[in-house]
């Protein structure tokens, strides 16, 4: 049994008979409505993954420098070390009673890009990367023992290296790899971490002892170079860390702290609160992400034209079907709100694919954002453009129509009967 | 009250010179309900002309015409299109079947501006005009006098009052064209819908009781022809 035919049948007919200009228009409103969410929504997303404070850490302590280098190199390990502070004033703060907890980074090695991080027990038994959760060996793997040249790698850099539980390895000096600059030193892998959807997961971390005694390392924390012994432990005042990680006990201490390093000091630099500076470097590249929506709303115009001119195109070829359709009584506006609907449909097909392409765009992104920078992208995240440029489009899709529309609501019918004088 | 009831129209084109052409002049012409008409008319003679102002297609430029007692030219053109999608059914000599539609829903289109779609209808009608095998055959699919039996059922779909045919069998064989004029008379009277037909065939124009010559009431081809 076939269905009763409607003004949708004469839509879809259309759509049928000029299947191959259907196909590319709802093609280009597709691609054009993938892009333009894309565009928003990976903005978006990134905006938030790096400002969202998910870092789990309030605040970064390190040499007297860029907050913002601070923050890339040591939370996002993405930038260069501004340089060392002294281990006198990881003391000094982690015995602070407004900190809750502070954890020594020491940096300047790689395995094959990713980075190696010298750090204390207490960044696995302490702390938490999100409320609640720690960093944990997978099943089969543990923590590193402080007095053991063992290593523990992030679940994204064991993947990429390859390196498991029971591999071994020798890091590279620098925080870019080179081959030339391998260290004598190996370490046993002896946990891989649960994945955390956070740059951690591109990271190895090894004793902090390991990268002070690393072949070639030397310290200055005393302000004279002081090149380590093996077997004999090094005094306190020689060592040195790139960064102290800090999460205080109440904003206040943040403020506090702010004061007091970055305003009076002159040894360190504090970067608190990490979002903000982050955000603050979103809003210097601000006008990059202006031209991206420029550009995309230009598509989505190129896509509405795109489905006028398909449409106008096939007026001509139309003009019988309207007169047909008034000599049986269709009245003017019927036909004209046959061709509205008709390019209505054509940009909700497109928008329906185009959410599709959407999805594709956002799951290659994720895979090349999260290579680079260990932040992973969500792909099911609402975000609000999946809502108003689908809406944008189908509202041009309409309005465009209408120009084909008056073509076809001013069709002469006794002109267009063919074969009758 | 007759169900067509024509006076004093006047229909005027503007020819290629910029001079006025009347093509037609039509003091008073009425047809009843349920009667079948048909009217002589040669090629140029504004056949066409007359069948698409009654059918409210085209306006006139002076006089009226009622239609199921309706003044069409004190209605809007939107109340003409849903008087034609009610009241008139229309086969053209080309049929005018849209391609891309099967037998079916070419004869649901003649009703879907009007009384509503009604399948069941549509079918009863094709076959009733000998093409049950044939509903969803498209257009192009089907021989010439098939898609003339389409057109028939379609100018049917909506029960209409009157069925206006313009040259209706003029694209067919005189084996088939009395076929077909002996379908359209048989199914209007079935549906008791009077039929107005337009031909300058004579041997069709011969199977109607009452015919009139498009020329004798026609006076704008009197006043050509004198000229």
């Amino acid at each position: 049994m076939s269905r009763k035919i409607s003004l949708f049948t004469i839509i879809r007919r259309s759509l049928r008979q000029h299947a191959l200009s259907t196909t590319i228009t709802v093609g280009a409103v597709a691609l054009a409505v993938g892009l333009t969410i894309s565009v928003f929504s990976i903005r978006q997303q990134t905006y938030d993954a790096f400002t969202g404070g998910q870092t789990g850490f309030d605040a970064v302590l390190g040499a007297r420098g860029s907050q913002l280098q601070l923050v890339l190199n040591s939370v996002f390990h993405l930038e260069t070390s501004p340089g060392n502070i002294p281990w006198s004033l990881y003391q000094a703060v982690a015995n602070d009673p407004r900190v809750e907890l502070a954890v020594p980074y020491a940096t300047g090695d790689n395995y094959f890009g990713y980075r190696i991080v010298g750090t204390e027990l207490s960044m696995f038994n302490e702390f938490e990367y999100r409320e609640g959760q720690k960093l944990m060996a997978q099943e089969g793997g543990r923590i590193f023992d402080p007095n053991r040249m063992e290593a523990v790698i992030g679940h994204f850099a064991s993947r990429q290296t390859g390196l498991t539980v029971g591999s071994t390895f020798s890091p590279y000096h620098g925080l870019y790899f080179d081959e030339t600059q391998q260290h004598a030193e190996e370490y046993t892998v002896v946990g891989v971490l649960e994945p955390t959807n956070s740059p951690t997961d591109r990271v190895i971390f090894i004793p902090i002892e390991g990268i002070f005694r690393m072949g070639g390392h030397v310290l200055r924390g005393a302000g004279v170079v002081y090149e380590p012994t093996p077997g004999k432990a090094i005094p306190d005042e020689h060592k040195e860390v790139s960064a102290v990680m800090l999460k205080f006990r109440s904003p206040q201490a943040g403020f506090q702290l702010d004061q007091t390093v970055n305003k009076q000091g002159r040894v360190a630099t504090l970067a608190w609160p990490i979002g903000t500076i982050m955000a603050d470097l979103f809003d210097k590249i601000g006008w990059m992400n202006n031209v991206l929506a420029l550009v995309a709303y230009l598509v989505i115009v190129v896509a509405a034209g795109t489905i006028m001119a398909s449409l106008y195109n096939t007026m001509n070829e139309r003009r019988r079907e309207f007169a047909i359709l008034r000599a049986l009584g269709a009245r003017r506006r019927t036909v004209f709100g046959v061709i509205i609907l008709e390019s209505t449909v054509i940009a909700a097909l497109g928008t329906a694919v185009g959410i599709a392409v959407y999805g594709a765009i956002l799951a290659v992104a994720r895979v090349i954002i999260r290579a680079e920078t260990g932040v992973v992208l969500d792909l099911f995240a609402f975000d609000a453009a999946l809502v108003f440029v689908p809406a944008v489009m189908i509202v041009l899709g309409a309005i465009t129509g209408i120009v084909p529309a008056v073509k076809a609501y001013k069709t002469a019918v006794g002109a267009n009967l063919t074969g009758d004088q | 009250m007759a169900l067509l009831s024509i006076r004093d129209l006047r229909k005027t084109y503007r020819a290629p010179d910029g001079s006025s052409l009347a093509v037609l002049d039509i003091p008073r012409f009425e047809l009843e309900g349920a009667t079948q008409v048909a009217l002589r008319g040669a090629s140029g003679s504004g056949k066409t002309t007359l069948l698409h102002a009654i059918a409210g297609i085209i306006g006139v430029d002076a006089g009226e015409i009622v239609l199921d007692d309706h003044n069409l030219h004190r209605l809007t053109e939107s109340e003409r299109d849903r008087l034609r999608a009610r009241t008139l059914g229309y086969v053209f000599q080309t049929f005018n079947l849209l391609p891309g539609f099967t037998s079916r829903e070419n004869v649901e289109l003649g009703m879907l501006f009007g009384p509503g779609v009604d399948p069941a209808f549509a079918e009863q009608l094709l076959e009733r005009v000998g093409l049950a095998d044939r509903m969803t055959y498209r257009p192009p699919q089907l021989s010439i006098g098939q898609q003339q039996r389409v057109a028939v059922a379609r100018a049917l779909a909506n029960r209409p009052k009157l069925v206006l045919a313009d040259e209706p069998t003029g694209n067919l064989d005189v084996r088939r064209a009395h076929e077909a004029l002996a379908l359209i008379r048989e199914v209007c009277a079935e549906q008791n819908a009077a039929l107005l037909l337009v031909s300058h065939d004579e041997s069709i124009l011969a199977e109607f009781e009452t015919v009139h010559d498009l020329a004798e009431i026609n006076r704008a081809l009197q006043a050509e022809s004198a000229s």
